[in-house]
């Protein structure tokens, strides 16, 4: 994947942070939108019969045997106007001819996973883009046949290349955090914490679509890193605002005191994420249209920092109308960054060891444990010590 | 470092008292059921500990607190422990334990004194006082013909279980069957021949006809409307949406006539078109229902304001769907017709109260910043005491505000708490300055005040002891029952 530009992070643009809601261990801090606009809204489509759903591919979408299968809780809807007038979300309105269902052996297949539903919706799946775009990244595999790498690799790159997310529901309080959580009236988004590290960032174009996508948050998948976490730890501590009494001698300056306090915490928890909202993100835009851009982004895969990948909607202005992002765990960081590493130095196992600061039998032991032992031929891999290096 | 004598008994004392109203606090408002912030189970393990904490420390004030006012749930909780556990009591206590739950068995609504003693008979307790008082609790009964129709498993059980001798033809009837032979009491032979003809059965209390009449495939709307002279108040206003949807009209309720609480939960049912049509009429009624809950308990006061909370967590549980939005605006009514002067502050601030439903984050500091600049005597705040815009907010204004802008005391401030929140076995507090009040029902709220200095932590355990024995005279006059021999 080539990304086409690197910037600051996501930044807060157009959104304010509200006070953060504490249940157990995961925290949940609401997003306010400063103007709400009307001209961008987005709607789920629930596919709720049972039946399996597969996706057909770019240029195969007719072809029964190939098709590309995911869980796929429900797709987005979106919908906007160039000219900046309100549009209505309706997303579960769309017939089954609009959302190009088609039946094969029982399964539904989708046209496409990202479609042009008509002009002024498109249909996506929710975190399809991020993931794909993580999933891609090097899939190519080697460019140069160095003599190491399997004849698999040279012919087919990283395929089957897959990764590993737990459904939000399976994390282990993040339910209850959603049911007990109040929503704010002009809220849009969330940062989802669990035992105070950034999981994710929810941002909808508009309040009516974050309360009825509220819900849907238990649905999203979410990383390893924060599976573990929400069951290791309980608790986290409230932010509960102090006042110093001694400074107070009337009401108002009691009321300008708690509104200090919570501003401070409030910029504290912009602090937490900065994972997202700060740190250098690179992007790649994937789809454009009026004035809003379709975009995803992956941070920098610094192994020792919390690294996320996510999917964005930027209007031109530079406010986030829509974003969702993934927190990668340590292993899929290591992953990612080893192929990055790989790729830099044209796949060349001596000098990338060398930039590594390892020797070349220790950076194999790596690739190894990082689950692609089968792109290097067998001999290579013998006589390997076991373990890690 | 050892304590004198003294020193450790005034210690006793205070730990005796702190505990006492933390199980009072708790029985206010616990009644066991799912809430919003926490599960069922979690409710009955919180409060089965507390029972059975004070139960054990403080047995002689533990029964004493059947007369506190404390909820059905709760009175009910404490007959049982009380029954069930009494083999090292001396006689004089015994007896004075006797007249106490004696008393709050009338007190009790049918049902739940029914359960209460079976309670009694699952723990494998059966004595010679069991049985007197079950003795004593039928004969109070004011028509024990009803009971055996509409409570016939649970009077049939308790029988089995103390072998007591039943009046008249009562005997036969739950043990032999009904159908072996004709009744000469009018209500038993009705209900022999419910099983065999329709007018019968409409003679029959509510919840008896129902079933026979569900067995027969009977129209439910016809069942309802020419069952409608036999319900109960409470059945005719929980069956008010269900007379809706089948289009049943004699179903209608006299609102002057239902309980303050009762008649917020009914209008928060509704749904919210109907609401605004009905809004005069609605409010009258909430109105009305105060005024008349001060007539039983007068209560008087200054100039008032009120920080009422609405948020969505006033949602509650499916157990007790918007309760707290229903004692928040039941407070509202009643503070309204008791002050001379009222100021109400809702969180959040928009929409009208009675059409507006639970929404949005809670946000107390504000609305209580807004009360406190009106210099009111008294600020109710109303709410299940989990404030998060900013968290901890309303606590922090509430301790600075004593302690640096009204060190004299002028304003009071109080917390009222419809919920019991399960890992803190009490009502939530805001803060270690405010007292925290637990309430199930709005109509308690005289009740609650007097007991919000105890809450309070300023009075002693010789306080608290009085006002437990003036309570438990007035109890067990108005249950008609001997006054206790060794002073309360």
């Amino acid at each position: 994947m080539k990304f086409d530009d690197t910037s600051e992070g996501l930044g807060l643009r157009g959104l304010q942070v509200a006070p953060a809601q504490a249940f157990g261990a995961v925290r949940l801090v609401p997003l306010l939108k400063e103007h709400v606009r009307e001209d961008l809204r987005l709607g789920t489509l629930e596919f709720k019969d049972r039946r399996p759903h597969a996706v057909g591919l770019r240029g195969q979408a007719d072809a029964p045997t190939v098709a590309y299968c995911s869980y796929i809780p429900h797709a987005y809807v979106l919908r906007w106007s160039s000219d900046g007038t309100a549009v209505a979300a309706r997303g579960a309105a769309l017939t089954d001819k609009q959302l190009g269902l088609r039946e094969v052996g029982g399964v539904r297949v989708l046209h496409r996973m990202v479609r042009q539903e008509e002009p002024g919706a498109l249909r996506f799946l929710p975190l399809h883009l991020a993931m794909e775009g993580f999933l891609s990244l090097h899939f190519g595999g080697p460019d140069v046949a160095w003599s190491e790498y399997s004849r698999q690799a040279l012919s087919h790159g990283l395929s089957p290349r897959r990764e590993r997310a737990v459904l939000g529901s399976y994390v282990h309080g993040l339910e209850d955090a959603v049911r007990m959580f109040e929503i704010h009236e002009r809220q849009v988004g969330a940062l989802v914490f669990v035992a105070d590290a950034l999981a994710a960032m929810v941002v909808f174009p508009h309040p009516d679509d974050y309360r009825a996508l509220h819900r849907s948050l238990v649905r999203d998948f979410f990383g390893e890193l924060v599976y573990q976490y929400a069951i290791l730890y309980d608790d986290v501590p409230a932010h509960r605002v102090a006042v110093r009494e001694a400074e107070i001698s009337d009401l108002a300056g009691l009321r300008a005191a708690v509104a200090r306090a919570r501003a401070d915490w409030t910029a504290f928890t912009a602090d937490m994420a900065a994972g997202v909202l700060r740190e250098t993100l690179r992007w790649k835009t994937v789809h454009r249209t009026g004035p809003f851009r379709l975009r995803r982004f992956m941070s920098a895969l610094r192994p020792d920092e919390d690294n996320h990948i996510g999917e964005a909607i930027v209007r031109d202005s530079g406010e986030l109308e829509y974003c969702k992002t993934f927190r990668l765990s340590a292993a899929q960081v290591r992953r990612a960054y080893l192929l990055e590493k790989l790729a830099q130095h044209h796949w060349d196992l001596a000098r990338t060891a060398e930039s590594l600061g390892v020797e070349v039998p220790a950076l194999l032991v790596r690739l190894r444990n990082a689950g692609f032992g089968y792109l290097l031929k067998e001999h290579v891999l013998k006589n390997l010590p076991s373990g890690t290096v | 470092m050892t304590m004198s004598a003294e020193t450790r008994h005034a210690a006793a004392a205070r730990v005796t008292c702190e505990d006492l109203v933390v199980f009072l606090n708790a029985c206010f408002c616990c009644t066991g059921q799912r809430e919003f912030y926490s599960d069922g189970h979690a409710q009955t393990v919180s409060i089965e500990f507390l029972h059975d904490y004070i139960r054990g420390n403080y047995r002689r004030l533990y029964a004493r607190t059947l007369a506190a006012g404390v909820n059905h749930f709760n009175r009910a909780r404490i007959v049982t422990e009380l029954l069930a556990s009494s083999r090292h009591l001396g006689p004089g206590e015994r007896r004075d334990e006797g007249r106490l739950v004696v008393a709050a068995l009338r007190s009790l609504p049918a049902p739940r004194a029914y359960r209460a003693l079976l309670a009694v008979r699952a723990r494998g307790v059966n004595n010679r006082r069991l049985r007197a008082i079950v003795r004593d609790f039928l004969s109070s009964r004011p028509d024990l013909q009803f009971d055996a129709i509409k409570y016939r498993d649970k009077l049939r059980d308790l029988i089995l279980h103390t072998h007591l001798r039943l009046p008249g033809e009562l005997g036969g009837f739950l043990f032999k069957g009904w159908k072996q032979r004709r009744y000469a009491t009018p209500l038993l032979e009705t209900f022999r021949q419910a099983h065999f003809s329709d007018e019968a059965m409409y003679e029959l209390p509510f919840t008896v006809a129902e079933g026979m009449a569900a067995r027969r495939n009977i129209d439910r709307a016809v069942f309802l409307r020419k069952i409608a002279p036999r319900l109960t108040a409470l059945e005719r206003l929980r069956l008010q949406n269900t007379a809706a949807r089948e289009g049943v009209k004699e179903l209608a309720i006299d609102l002057a006539r239902a309980g303050l609480t009762r008649v917020a939960i009914y209008l928060l049912s509704l749904p919210s078109a109907e609401r605004r049509e009905r809004r005069a009429e609605l409010q009258a009624a909430l109105d009305g229902a105060a005024r008349r809950c001060l007539r039983e308990a007068p209560l008087a006061l200054g100039r008032v304001a009120a920080v009422l909370d609405r948020s969505y967590s006033t949602t509650g549980s499916p157990d007790k769907p918007r309760r707290s939005l229903a004692v928040a605006l039941g407070i509202d009514a009643l503070l309204r017709a008791a002050s001379a002067e009222y100021m109400s502050f809702w969180t959040p601030a928009e929409g009208d109260p009675l059409l507006a439903g639970p929404r949005g984050q809670t946000d107390l500091t504000g609305p209580l910043l807004d009360a406190l600049e009106a210099r009111p005597e008294l600020v109710v705040v109303v709410s299940d005491g989990f404030d998060n815009d900013p968290t901890g907010g309303a606590g922090e204004v509430c301790r600075v505000f004593k302690a640096r802008l009204d060190p004299e005391g002028r304003t009071t401030i109080v917390h009222i708490n419809p919920v019991f929140d399960a890992p803190e076995l009490g009502p939530r507090r805001l803060g270690p300055g405010v007292p925290t009040l637990g309430l199930r029902d709005a109509e308690d709220l005289p009740t609650a005040l007097a007991f919000a200095r105890f809450a309070a932590g300023d009075l002693s355990l010789g306080e608290l002891e009085d006002y437990l024995a003036r309570r438990v005279d007035v109890f067990l006059r108005r249950a008609e029952v001997a006054p206790l021999e060794e002073g309360a």
